[in-house]
């Protein structure tokens, strides 16, 4: 998780190494109320939760699980 | 909202995840945590086990995840309460982000004692755990502080003709090994780590509690602040009644440690009622034809 090292292959350069989430840990992580599978928005840096209708934001790589700082969505 | 909770909301925890990034973010004062580490480290040597996949839950710096890589092995995943560039993902006890069997190990210091729901919290980690994984936490338990409560009360009783909350309820040691079994832990254990911690004076005491995030945060405190007259007579008491000879006040810690195992079948359990090879009444008759 601490690898920064610069590499670009061609995807979005927007999204800096450092800002990527680790992949082991969306594998174990599920939505914090409903324990069900989250889906991984890399555009918008969200994990969303379908059966509870929210969606958890990830800030600079880090997966804040909270609901009361996740998003409405539909 | 969509919290199922029904646990009642004693702590209140946005307000605790910005006391302790504040103290944090200020240095707060490490040596319980360092104590309770080196525990962890006498407790890991004793394990064989390889645990390649380990969390550490909402130990508020990284301590105790440290002591489990300086253990040999794979350096944990951190949880944190709050947003800080050490953990991997910020997260609360009683809505664990993590599905079922994804760790051999959980870690947990000073975090428990800010949980409503205790029993519901100890069943997610339990869940957490592949079979044969281990559980290890440590937090204040209810010896802590006594003199601290008692010395705030008696002033504010006496001032004010009443007393409200002014340091958290901690969880009595008793009800523990009964919460890891209710949760589904195997082979439970809790035991204590009791010591007296002294200071110049109640404020000395106080201001350091301030430096590690851990005043007041019940729901049901009272949003008026101590009255000055309050603090003083009650640092007056603490000072007549739990001082030593040179003047210095003593205050009482209690960590409580929590153990419990995720079942597996090669771990030790009683026989099945009625598996018994022989009777009980046959084993403790005397010997016939012995003497």
């Amino acid at each position: 998780m601490s690898d920064k090292s610069e590499k670009r292959e061609g995807e979005d350069a927007s999204a800096s190494e450092a800002t990527k989430v680790d992949p082991r840990l969306l594998e174990i992580l599920v939505c914090p109320l409903t324990k069900s599978t989250l889906e991984y928005d890399s555009e918008r840096q969200e994990l969303i939760s379908r059966s509870a209708r929210l969606a958890y934001p990830i800030r600079d790589g880090i997966p804040i699980m909270l609901p009361e700082e996740a998003r409405q969505v539909d | 909202m969509e919290h199922g909770q029904s646990a009642p909301a004693i702590f209140d925890r946005a307000l605790l995840r910005r006391r302790l990034a504040r103290a944090a973010s200020r240095g707060a004062p490490d040596f319980l945590l360092a104590r309770a580490a080196d525990d962890l480290a006498d407790r890991l040597r004793g394990i064989k086990r390889p645990f390649p996949r380990s969390l550490d839950l909402c130990t508020p710096a990284a301590h105790f995840a440290q002591i489990v890589a300086a253990s040999g092995r794979p350096a944990p995943l951190r949880a944190g309460r709050f947003q800080e560039p050490s953990v991997d993902l910020v997260a609360e006890e009683e809505t664990l982000p993590f599905a079922a069997e994804a760790f051999d190990l959980i870690v947990s210091g000073f975090a428990l004692q800010w949980v409503d729901d205790l029993p519901g919290a100890l069943a997610q980690a339990r869940r957490m755990l592949a079979p044969d994984g281990l559980f290890l936490a440590c937090f204040p338990g209810g010896a802590s502080l006594i003199e601290l409560r008692a010395a705030l009360a008696q002033a504010e009783d006496e001032i004010c003709g009443g007393a409200s909350p002014r340091v958290s309820p901690f969880v009595d040691l008793r009800d523990l090994g009964g919460l890891l079994q209710r949760a589904g832990f195997a082979l439970p254990v809790t035991d204590v780590d009791s010591f007296t911690l002294r200071y110049d004076s109640m404020f000395a005491l106080c201001a350091e509690l301030r430096a590690m995030g851990a005043a007041n945060v019940l729901t049901q405190r009272s949003r008026k602040p101590l009255r000055r007259a309050v603090l003083l007579r009650a640092a007056e008491i603490y000072a007549t009644r739990f001082s030593d000879a040179d003047g210095r006040v003593r205050a009482t810690m209690e960590l409580v440690w929590l153990s419990g195992w995720a079942p597996h079948e090669s771990q030790q359990k009683p026989l099945e009622p009625g598996s018994a090879q022989m009777r009980l009444a046959d084993a403790l008759k005397p010997k016939e034809g012995s003497s």
